[in-house]
């Protein structure tokens, strides 16, 4: 399915063309970047006495492959990956906390990284003296810090605490501060890991607001996320990480589409079949379930709009007499959205009844309407086609995930032409 | 709460656009990484902020940091003159016995605290682009200060024991760099190695004991027997506490050239001197740029 999508450049198109022709401050060529963990490690002299001659061995792992990017002057940047893909330790090497093993990095202007709200930060000391040191990490001169104090202080709104000692302040009053010290700290280029993701939602409201000014001012923003709303509201251009390696740089739109069917495909190892465990006293029992596509390949999980087949393998345990299988797939709460029924005794080629140890597949086409979400399937089964006579039931044997960034209200999605006019006008 | 409108002001036309910015090389974290201003104001700032904790973080700041030695220097005093005698033939041997625990707790003091503190200050080396050298040499400058105040007191002990003031004082300052040197370069080969070698701290505390021993702190030079004196020589520590004892407290006791015997003498001190100085620079370059990794 293809998002509707105007033909036509937006604003936001028209904008980031015109900083992509802007000058690079940051240009990364080839970065490699290997983490060597030790197999066993030697923590203690005493061990390295013992064994002298024992080499440590390693197990060598390339957390970041030949990574090559540019960022624009005035660009807001992202860099998206599933968790362990290397892009924050992608953002550790443009921030100088960690060194590249390969390639080349060059940057204009001044960075300073933002890993963490309020690193560095000292209880002991009032939030005026943590501003400063505060500012200066992020690479302020001791004179600019101190002028910038008062600024700090008004924007996350604690005048009445300034010399208050940061142990005696609450964490939403902590996170405020350190986001303010973030905005004061106005570096050239900001490399922001997730900030994000703390606070309340008064708190993510304003640091939206901050990311919107912090956009408009120009300034060059690096931002590692998972969240794909923001990189769709701020970025101008996204890159997306998986494995250590790049796997597509783009327009926000093709990177969150490309990143919400990796992530989902990353799933496929997981095994979307629940065998669970029959009733007690059951007929029969699902022996094995899952989802395919129209081309028959196994899929644990199914893009928005994009059909499929369901299938389940039911194993009969006693003698069933024309038994009646049924199917319910209901969302996340709960609420059923589809069934479907089959009787054995509607397919001529198999016999009426099953017996023990006998087996059949049950396999149908879904059109998929689904709205994104998590979807789960329960399966039943009753004997003489009697729906009074139920003999097994097994719940969420198969669940599965409808990804895709279409959602709205409701629980599937229904196309339509809308038409309006004057009641009784038309004729 | 009002919505944020998702609309972004166009940059202003008339902007003067800026000269196209100079790329420059990222090299990665280091010692010193990030320019000597930068640098210099979070030493500054660091320092002053360790300084001013110790002092105004408690009511009796600075009494408390005067009382660990004091009360040492009385027990000390008690031992050394009652019990075993051997200061009794020293000149001024309170005043000295007080000046050279201050000088050697300086010593333990910045190193011990210097050994954990790369690790300590973990959030910071991992999370921010931080110059690695800040964090031991500000250890070491907090307890500079701390040696100066301290020295204030035992300044005016000594006048007040009636020690002449004589011009050599004024070369006093030689020794404390020396000291500050010396106790730098173990401090920054200890608190890069502890990142890896966690024993180093174990280690190093019984070490330190070793060397209050094996420095003439307690006694002078002149009283080791002659089958140990070599060892004693050989403690780069001594030269300088003898030396200050010859400026400072009795000119008439020798230096330490003299004391030794000889320039010769000196050379094995004087050789490790350099040996661990030169070592803590290499080693804490070279683990630098791996420290956010390693912790």
């Amino acid at each position: 399915m293809e998002p509707t999508r105007t033909i036509e450049k937006t604003p936001a198109e028209k904008e980031a063309a015109r900083i992509g022709s802007g000058p690079v401050v940051v240009e990364v060529r080839g970065v490699d970047k290997i983490f060597r963990i030790p197999d066993n490690r030697v923590d203690s002299i005493k061990e390295r006495a013992v064994h002298p001659f024992r080499r440590n061995s390693y197990r060598e792992l390339k957390a970041l492959n030949d990574i090559s990017f540019d960022v624009h002057q005035g660009e807001f940047f992202g860099i998206v990956g599933l968790n362990g893909s290397g892009k924050s330790t992608l953002l550790k090497i443009l921030g100088s906390i960690y060194r590249a093993d390969g390639g080349r990095i060059r940057t204009a202007g001044r960075i300073a990284p933002f890993i963490e709200l309020g690193v560095g930060f000292n209880p002991e000391m009032t939030a005026h003296e943590n501003i400063v040191l505060n500012a200066v990490m992020m690479g302020l001169s001791r004179q600019d810090a101190q002028s910038r104090v008062r600024a700090a202080i008004d924007f996350a709104g604690l005048d009445d605490f300034a010399e208050l000692k940061l142990k005696n302040y609450s964490s939403g009053m902590l996170v405020r501060l350190a986001f303010s010290v973030m905005v004061q700290a106005e570096a050239d280029i900001m490399l922001i890991d997730e900030v994000l993701a703390v606070g309340d939602a008064s708190f993510q409201q304003k640091c939206e607001d901050v990311f919107h000014d912090m956009r408009s001012a120009g300034k060059t923003i690096v931002l590692v996320t998972h969240d794909m709303n923001a990189v769709e509201k701020f970025c101008h251009r996204a890159m997306m990480i998986h494995n250590g390696k790049m796997s597509i740089i783009g327009s926000p739109g093709e990177v969150s589409d490309w990143y919400l069917r990796a992530n989902f495909r990353e799933e496929d190892e997981r095994p979307g079949f629940h065998a669970g465990a029959s009733e007690e006293g059951d007929d029969a029992h699902v022996v094995e379930g899952w989802l395919e596509d129209m081309d028959g390949t196994r899929i644990a999980n199914v893009e928005q709009g994009q059909q499929f087949r369901m299938n389940l393998v039911v194993e009969a345990i006693r003698e069933i007499e024309k038994p009646l299988f049924s199917f319910i797939a209901s969302d996340q709460v709960g609420l059923h959205v589809f069934s479907f029924n089959k009787r054995l005794s509607e397919s001529p080629e198999l016999p009426d009844s099953m017996a023990p140890g006998e087996r059949v597949q049950v396999s149908v086409p879904v059109e998929n309407l689904l709205q994104p979400g998590h979807y789960y399937v329960s399966a039943r089964g009753f004997r003489n086609e009697n729906i009074n006579e139920m003999n097994m039931q097994m719940l969420r044997v198969i669940d599965f995930v409808v990804f895709g960034t279409e959602t709205g209200p409701g629980v599937v999605s229904l196309t339509g032409e809308v038409e309006v006019s004057r009641p009784g006008a038309g004729d | 709460m009002e919505a944020h409108t998702p609309h972004v002001k166009p940059m202003s036309e008339a902007a003067p656009t800026k000269p196209a910015p100079q790329l420059e090389e990222v090299v990665g974290p280091s010692a010193i990484g990030g320019g000597w201003k930068r640098f210099i104001d979070l030493l500054i700032l660091i320092a002053v902020n360790d300084f001013k904790k110790t002092y105004f973080g408690t009511a009796l700041g600075y009494i408390w940091s005067l009382a660990r030695p004091l009360m040492l220097f009385a027990v000390l005093l008690f031992v050394f003159t009652k019990i075993f005698r051997v200061g009794s033939d020293v000149a001024y041997y309170p005043v000295l016995l007080l000046f050279n625990i201050v000088m050697i707790s300086f010593f333990q003091e910045a190193t011990q605290t210097s050994v954990v503190s790369v690790v300590g200050q973990e959030s910071v080396v991992r999370k921010t682009h931080f110059p690695r050298l800040v964090i031991p040499l500000a250890t070491v400058i907090t307890c500079l200060f701390n040696f100066g105040t301290n020295m204030v007191a035992v300044v005016i002990f000594i006048i007040a024991y009636g020690v002449p003031v004589t011009k050599t004082w004024l070369l006093f300052p030689v020794v404390v760099i020396a000291l500050f040197i010396f106790t730098l370069g173990i401090s920054m080969l200890l608190s890069s190695l502890y990142v890896r070698y966690r024993d180093i701290g174990i280690i190093w505390g019984v070490v330190v004991t070793a060397l209050f021993y094996g420095t003439p702190v307690l006694y002078p030079l002149s009283i080791v027997p002659p089958e140990y004196i070599n060892w004693i020589l050989a403690n780069p520590l001594t030269p300088i506490f003898e030396q200050a004892r010859h400026w400072v407290i009795d000119p008439g006791a020798p230096g330490a050239v003299a004391a030794a015997g000889g320039w010769l003498h000196l050379v094995p001190a004087f050789v490790i001197y350099i040996v661990v100085c030169v070592l803590g620079v290499w080693v804490f370059n070279r683990e630098a740029p791996r420290i956010a990794e390693e912790l």
